[in-house]
Parts: structure tokens; sequence; C-alpha cells
């Protein structure tokens, strides 16, 4: 048991401290990077209360997918990062000033009551004992049974973010060169020019 | 398993309903390009139409999906008339939008799928149902506000609302932790249950951090900074949508929650909830006076507004809340008239948003400038107009618990209100005209028409509207 409190402490750490690096690190790259490292340790504290499907799923599609998106979207745009942190400082007091009283709510909150000691019990569904379901099949059970209509709705809420995302940013602009391939294919290769072109000065 | 005898899906006919027929118009639209635009619209009204009938005339009642949906007479009353909003908004657009160009085919669904969010809000009877309805029609209408995306103030109002209201549901979601945290329960039941044993620190918290959520959603103060910015920027016709329905959702998922699941913590949320209802008439009643572009006056005045409805919330009688639902179905009738004239102040040279504009319309098209009047007066609170009688159903609950301060604050708030909707009376019918309107759309027309006669005649519909409200108001007593 004592290797598995070590385990919790090392990867709650190394998460708090590559998430604050997400944030203070001058170059957004390492930002992203530092963001993946984040997403490991969270997976590495879903693994050690045993739920591994979480976390294998937490390593996939965050890991896999979304911090890679997140890579070729910081390369692709040109964004001077520079010039958006120059007011940072400026909104460092109060941003802090408003993170304490948080912090401080949450101390109190926490500090004078504790949760519902109870809440397992009287949940409407428990979590079942994992040595005897895996949290695999735990999951499955509920997910489209008792919670089929939130599964819905959340399948609805994506829906509306894809046609969202298509009405704002999709445009036919007539005059765009596409490719054709069938074009391409049934060129004929004696109309085919070579041109060379000199360093420095285009066709 | 029987699909079609499932006691759950009896009740979500009216919602599924909507959600197939968006799916199946986006279908039509995308493979049948722009000449569908106008035929989708179309059918989305009637669809929109025919599921308020379908919620009205449903006569199952009940609780869905393990408790997560509730279905009840005030559900259904504030259904029919979300459902009713949302037909007006995509009827009111037709012909601005197509002067605007953005008469996509895209815009009625999005307000399909909106109206079907607000269906969830108002029947959710749990936190995870209430805050997916909730994401769901916020979501439909950050796309909706930059609709219009070849306008830099139309994206930047997107923009700001989306920032805004992502920030509102962080909270929203902090309190619903907070709740379930200390509660051990996300059923509305389960958590009345639990509150009324126990109340900690924690568990107040978590009421603050929700209310201030919804709060964000009604447009109150001190959560309120987004709404002119958003509601001048929009394209007018989404703005004519946004101060209607959207408006009688939140405030219902409101009264659901407070009644439903804070009802044991009553004191405290009425001293929350005094508190944003007093600097809500305040700000409504004073920061408009200054205003010149009409679209942020009304949204000025809107924020006002909520803050007369939550007088009847707090009062936490049946009176109360029978007297809210009274107030907002005036509301949105007012509201959707004006914004139908509003809509209707174009010349050739396209839409214009001062109220100096409106000083042609006594001599140009008399009709509209009484109606106009009408309307102005019933916002203002004026007998024997609608506006009078809905201020008068929220102040009187008030007054009889004792309430007597915030009866005369808001008694007060609503005479210095009053200063701006007269000056545009003033301003129809005594200033100098400028050159007139184009004719009025038919559709506008229409809309104009039947809320000019709801406002003006509503003394001879007071009773049944009374008693609608009051069998709903029943649901929670």
């Amino acid at each position: 048991m004592a290797a598995a409190g070590l385990f919790f402490y090392l990867f709650a750490t190394v998460a708090v401290a590559s998430a604050f690096m997400v944030i203070a690190s001058r170059n957004p790259v390492h930002s992203v990077l530092f963001l993946i490292l984040t997403f490991f340790n969270a997976a590495g504290l879903f693994m050690l209360m045993g739920a591994e499907f979480l976390a294998l799923i937490l390593i996939v599609v965050y890991v896999g997918a979304v911090a890679v998106l997140f890579l070729f979207v910081v390369m692709m745009l040109d964004v001077d990062f520079a010039e958006l942190r120059s007011g940072f400082l400026q909104y460092l007091p109060i941003g802090a000033l408003i993170g304490l009283v948080l912090l401080v709510e949450l101390v109190l909150v926490l500090g004078a009551n504790t949760f519902a000691v109870d809440a397992s019990t009287v949940a409407v569904q428990p979590i079942p004992d994992l040595a005897e379901v895996s949290n695999i099949r735990a999951i499955g059970d509920v997910l489209y049974t008792k919670y089929i209509f939130f599964f819905q709705v959340a399948g609805l809420i994506l829906f509306v973010a894809m046609i969202g995302a298509i009405v704002l940013t999709l445009s036919r602009r007539p005059g765009v060169k596409r490719q054709n391939i069938s074009e391409q294919v049934a060129r004929d290769p004696k109309d085919v020019k070579l041109i060379s072109v000199k360093p420095g000065e285009g066709i | 398993m029987d699909f079609f005898n499932d006691p759950n899906i009896a009740l979500i006919w009216p919602e599924l309903l909507l959600a197939v027929s968006a799916m199946v118009l986006l279908m039509i639209g995308a493979y049948g390009g722009e000449r569908t635009n106008r035929p989708i619209a179309a059918l989305s009204v009637a669809i929109l139409l025919v599921a308020a009938g379908l919620v009205w005339i449903g006569p199952d009642e009940g609780l869905a999906f393990n408790n997560a949906l509730v279905v009840d007479s005030f559900a259904r009353l504030m259904k029919v008339l979300v459902l009713l909003g949302s037909a007006a908004g995509i009827f009111m657009s037709a012909a601005y939008s197509r002067a605007q160009h953005f008469d996509r085919f895209e815009y009625p669904i999005l307000i399909m799928l909106a109206a079907l969010g607000m269906m969830l809000m108002i029947s959710a009877n749990d936190l995870i149902a209430l805050y997916l309805g909730l994401e769901l029609q916020a979501l439909t209408l950050y796309v909706v506000a930059a609709i219009n995306r070849d306008s830099l103030r139309s994206t930047e109002a997107g923009l700001k609302y989306f920032v805004l209201g992502a920030l509102s549901s962080g909270m929203l979601l902090y309190g619903a932790s907070l709740i379930y945290g200390f509660t051990g329960h996300t059923n509305f039941e389960g958590i009345a249950l639990a509150m009324a044993d126990e109340r900690t620190l924690g568990l107040v918290f978590g009421i603050v951090f929700m209310l201030a959520g919804i709060a964000f959603k009604i447009s109150a103060v001190p959560f309120h900074m987004w709404t002119p910015d958003v509601y001048e920027g929009a394209p007018t016709a989404v703005t004519a949508f946004f101060s209607a329905a959207p408006k009688v959702a939140a405030m219902a998922m409101l009264i659901r929650v407070v009644y439903g699941a804070f009802e044991p913590a009553t004191l405290e949320w009425q001293q929350i909830l005094a508190f944003v209802s007093v600097a809500s008439m305040g700000l409504g009643a004073f920061a408009a006076i200054g205003q010149t572009n009409i679209k942020r006056l009304m949204a000025y005045s809107s924020i006002g507004h909520m803050g007369f409805a939550l007088v009847g919330v707090i009062a936490g009688t049946e009176a109360g809340v029978s007297g809210v639902i009274t107030y907002l179905i005036i509301y949105l009738f007012t509201v959707l008239g004006t914004f139908a004239i509003i809509l209707a102040m174009r010349r050739k040279d396209g839409a214009y948003e001062d109220i100096t504009e409106l000083s042609s319309i006594a001599k140009t098209n008399p009709m509209i400038a009484l109606l106009m009047t009408a309307f102005m007066f019933s916002l203002a609170g004026i007998p024997p107009l609608a506006g009078f009688w809905a201020k008068w159903f929220v102040f009187l609950p008030a007054i009889q618990v004792e309430l007597y301060w915030l009866a005369v604050i808001g008694v007060l708030a609503s005479v210095v209100s009053a200063v701006y909707y007269l000056r545009i009376i003033k301003i129809m019918w005594f200033d100098e005209g400028e050159e007139g309107f184009v004719p009025m759309a038919a559709e506008l027309r229409l809309v104009v028409g039947i809320a000019g006669l709801f406002v003006i005649l509503y003394v001879l519909i007071a009773g049944p509207i009374a008693t609608l409200a009051g069998n709903a108001a029943r649901s929670f007593f």
C-alpha cells in the first residue's frame, strides 16, 4: 500500500507542476508538451483508483487526438504570443486576488465541513465493487440503460457543435483552385512544359 | 422492448419530434442547397407549432428517465411559451435575414435545437439534465449570435457571449459539484431531502454559485455585462429571439431549482435573489436612460424586467410563482411585438437602430406608431395595458408576505424606467419627421397585430391566463 501512496504523491505533484508550466512557459509548443505530461499523470491517478479504462481513454483521446491537434494549431497559426502575453503582468494582481478568494473559500468550505460521507450509500446507483466487476463493464452497465437520456443529449450537444463549426467557418468562395484528380491523371505528357526558374526571380 | 409504449418515451414526444426533424431538415438543406432555405424555415416554424400543440394537448404528466425529467403543468405551460417564442423568432427573421444575407438553412435548424435545449432545461429535475439542457441551448445561441459572420459586430457579439457564457457555465458546474458533494444527490428531490436535514456552509456556497450561473442566463445584475453588447452586435432578428424565449426558459429553470431542489433553504436563496432583483431593477431603470441605440435600450429594459419578475420568485408563495408566470407570458408577447417594429426600421439603404429614427413613424404609419406606443406604455406598466397587470401580479404577492421594501423599490424603479419609454413615445409623436421607412413585411405585421391585440385587450383574457398560471404554479405547492 505504501507504494500506491508514493505513486499518488508522485503523479499528483508532477500533474500540478506541469499544469502550472502550461500557463507559465514562454514557448507555446512547450505549453502543449507540458499539457500532455499533465494528461499522462492524470491517467496515472485514474490507474491508481482502479479505473484503467478511463486512464487509457484519457491517453488515447486527450494525448492522441486533442493535444496533437493543439500542437498542429499552435504550429500552423502565426500567433504572436509575446504580444498576447504583454498585458499578462498587468492583470496578474487582480487575477491572483480572485484566485486567492476562491482558495480561501474552498479551504473554509472543506475545512469546516466534510463532504457527505454516506454519499456512496445513498446514491441511487453506487459504484459496484471493482473486485467483482471490471470498471469498463460497470460503465457499460449504466451508460446505455440508466443514463441513456444524458448520453443522447450529450450527443445532441456535439451535433450542435458540429453544425456551428461548419456554419461559422465553411465558405464557398468562387475562383478557388481545387485539386481535380481525374484531370491530373488524364493529362498528356506532351503538354507539360518544363520551366527552369532562376532563384529569387520567380516566373 | 416496446419503444412506442415505453412510459419514458411517452413523456418526451415533443422533444423527440424536434430532435428528429432538426436532423431530417439538416439533411434536406445539406443536399438540397440554397433553394431549400425558405421551405426549411417554413417547415421549422410549422414543426415548432406542432410541438407546442403536442405539449398543450399531451395528457401525460410525470417523471421520466429515473426522475431526470419532470413533466407537470408548469413545465407544459413554459414549454408552450418557449416554442411559440422560438417559432416567432424564425418567422420574424424571414425578410430581415434575406436583406442582411444570412438566410442560411442552418439558422432555423439551430433555433429548433435551441428550443429543444430550452424544453430540456424547463423539464430538468436533475443537475446533470439541467446542465446538459442548458449547454445545448447556450451553445446554439453562441452560434446564432455570430450567424452573420461577414459582419464584424455579429462575430464580436458571438465571441463575447461565448467567453462569458463559458465562464458562467463554469460557475454553475462548480456550484453543482459542491451541492452534489454535500448532499450526495444529483436529483432535485434527493437534494431537497438532504437539505432539509442539514445545511452546511459548503452547501450555501454551492447555492450561491449555481444561482450566479443561472443569473447570467437571465441577464440579471451583477451578471448582466454581456447583454447590451450582445443585443447590439447580434443581427436584430437574433436579438428579438434572444430577448424572448431563452429568458422564459432560464426563468422557468430558476423557479424549478429554487422551489424544487433548494426549497428547504428558502431563507438563503431569498437573500441572494433579493439583492439580484433590486440591483437589476435599479440598473435597468437608470442605465437605459442615456441609451440612443434602441437595441441597447431594450437590453437594459430586459435586465430591469427580469428584476421585476424575480420579485414574484422571492415572495415564495403560490401567488408569487403564478405572478411570475403571468409576467413571463406578458413579457414574451410585448417584447416580440416591440422587436417586430424594430425589425421594420429599414429604409432602402439598410436598417436603422437609432431611436431618433422613429420620428417619422407617426406620420407615415400611424397604426404602427399607435401599437408601438401601446407596447412602450405596457413595458412602463401603465394601466389598463398588459404590462401593468404583469407588475401588479408580482408586486401584490410581495406585499402579502410583507416584503414592503421590495415592492416599494420595484414601483420606484418602474417609475424611473417610464422616462425612457415615454421618450420613445415623445420622439414618435412630437419630433420632426425624417424620411419614412419601407413598408413592413407581412410576417412582421402579423406578429405586431397579435402582440398588439394581446397587450391592449389583455383585460378581456386576464381571467383564463390567471387560471393557467395558477394551475402551473400549483405544481410546486
